[in-house]
């Protein structure tokens, strides 16, 4: 099971935007690995039952719905909307300060799990619960691209 | 800010005045349990304060961190005492998070609450988090930014006659609006404070307790309620497991939120008092707004909340800040509040939560065992 994007420790350089540089960028685990390893493709991964047919976000080694081992991973279709979004004002640490202000959102998946993420390319202020939005990626490394979510179609 | 003690030192002072407060020596304690400090963490922290000392107790537990624990700690206690494990715990809690780490370092420090991989990418504060949870409840029950600001208004009230508190000067309904936006929607004066602080109490059998220099306040229920961990996981946003843990407390007490004459409710930002109410029964879900509009939540109304300042004004240390509600409580219940007493209280409520509205622990005290 071993391949390239299992690698615990990618390559944190930044693109030549700078985004990622100094981040959490995120340490995939033997269990989130092919999570990172569809955003790497720019496909949004989560699991689903084959048992029950339950959709699941965060990836964990059941169903926690049935308890079925039986989980696997499925693109989703991306599309989302938003069940509640906060526009940062004070960053979290340095490493942000350039992005102020950002939008930290939870999104509900059109497939029924819940997300956090940035929601980019829209005026915050127009920002609204309910508001359908679309998967996009963010290069942070080689290896490692972050989803974040723009307005979208419902 | 305390500047003058380090992290450890506010564990073992509190300790102390809380040995001193019950009139016994440290050899009559045979239980510690303590919870680490960020400052000057150890690996084996409550082991490190009995070191520290001196003291060999047969029970100890360096419990796990966050609001809802601090006062979980005590159903821990309760148990301990009851199943014979010891007679007599010192809880002690500490923490120097201005003067041994610094605001900024420390407000960095809270935010790896977040999920390494699905939730810190997103660079969320805790104050972002939590604004999460007010949009949710805004959007569901119209709550609105003065009903916010009317709890830090009513901290501050309280705050104001009492001497250790560390922010004193009134504020205004407006002074909570026009203070700057940290996460919207919420406002600086929404949040709580950064501090340096620490307290202690002593826990023991109420045949035991009799031989003690104070009259004892009784422990008369207690409960937990745990939703999640990370907020992405919450099934609700607006509804916490506040109702399942006061409806723990309660039932073990025999009492409901009619019986409560005064409540130390968690707030480390506004909206999580209106939450709170609601989910404690103090008001219909999604009325905590109306609720605690027009003094209803200050010294004089309805139900006096967080008579010492709570974490919005009095301090907040970081894990320990629960600690505070409990000493308030029990000198609310002695009758010593001074000022801020609340005429005639029998019976306190405390409410803690830890995590993003995710641990959460109730406990009911009274001045009588009953």
């Amino acid at each position: 099971m071993a391949t390239k994007d299992q690698h615990p420790h990618p390559n944190p350089l930044p693109q030549k935007s700078g985004r990622g540089a100094d981040k959490p960028i995120p340490t995939p685990t033997l269990e989130t690995a092919p999570y990172w390893d569809g955003c790497r493709r720019h496909q949004l991964r989560i699991q689903r039952c084959a048992n029950c047919h339950q959709y699941q976000f965060f990836p964990r080694i059941y169903c926690a719905k049935c308890f079925s081992e039986q989980v696997e991973w499925v693109t989703a279709s991306g599309r989302a909307k938003i069940l509640s979004f906060t526009i940062v004002r004070r960053p979290v640490s340095p490493a942000f300060a350039n992005e102020v202000p950002y939008v930290v959102a939870l999104v509900t998946l059109e497939e029924g799990p819940q997300m956090m993420t940035n929601i980019v390319e829209c005026a915050p202020e127009k920002l609204m619960i309910g508001m359908p939005v679309e998967v996009t990626f963010e290069d942070w490394s080689d290896t490692i691209s972050i989803p974040k979510f723009r307005p979208g179609q419902s | 800010m305390v500047p003058q003690y380090s992290a450890t030192q506010l564990y073992v002072r509190a300790a102390r005045l809380a040995l001193e407060d019950a009139g016994i020596t440290k050899q009559d304690i045979d239980g510690l349990i303590t919870c680490a400090s960020w400052a000057e963490p150890y690996l084996y922290h409550a082991e490190m304060i009995a070191e520290y000392m001196q003291i060999f107790p047969r029970y100890c537990m360096g419990a796990p961190a966050g609001g809802g624990t601090t006062l979980a700690i005590m159903h821990h206690a309760a148990s301990a005492i009851i199943t014979g494990m010891c007679n007599t715990v010192l809880i002690t809690m500490a923490d120097s998070q201005v003067s041994g780490l610094s605001r900024d370092k420390a407000v960095e420090m809270m935010s790896t609450a977040g999920h390494p991989q699905f939730e810190r990418p997103y660079g969320p504060p805790i104050p972002a988090f939590y604004a999460l949870l007010a949009r949710a409840h805004e959007h569901a029950y119209g709550t609105t930014a003065e009903q916010r600001a009317a709890v830090a208004v009513a901290c501050r009230k309280h705050a104001s006659l009492n001497p250790a508190a560390q922010m004193r000067k009134p504020l205004t309904i407006e002074d909570v609006l026009a203070s700057r936006m940290i996460a919207d929607p919420l406002h600086l004066l929404d949040c709580s404070l950064v501090s340096d602080g620490g307290a202690a109490f002593i826990m023991t059998s109420a045949e035991r307790a009799r031989d003690f220099k104070q009259k004892p306040v009784y422990l008369l229920g207690v409960g937990e309620g745990h939703s999640h961990e990370h907020v992405t996981q919450a099934l609700n946003l607006t509804t916490s497991a506040a109702k399942e843990a006061g409806e723990r407390a309660y039932a073990m007490a025999g009492l409901g939120p009619r019986d409560i004459n005064v409540a130390e409710l968690y707030d480390c930002f506004t909206p999580v008092v209106i939450i709170e109410l609601e989910d404690l029964g103090f008001c219909p879900k999604g009325e905590g707004g109306r609720f605690v509009e027009g003094g209803r939540i200050e010294l004089g109304g309805e139900l006096p909340v967080n008579t010492h300042g709570g974490l919005l004004s009095h301090c907040h240390p970081g894990h320990p800040g629960s600690m505070f509600s409990i000493t308030e409580a029990v000198r609310q219940l002695r009758g010593s509040c001074g000022p801020r007493q609340v005429e005639g209280a029998k019976i306190a409520l405390v409410h803690g939560q830890g995590g993003i509205m995710s641990t959460h622990c109730s406990a009911i005290f009274g001045n009588e065992p009953v």
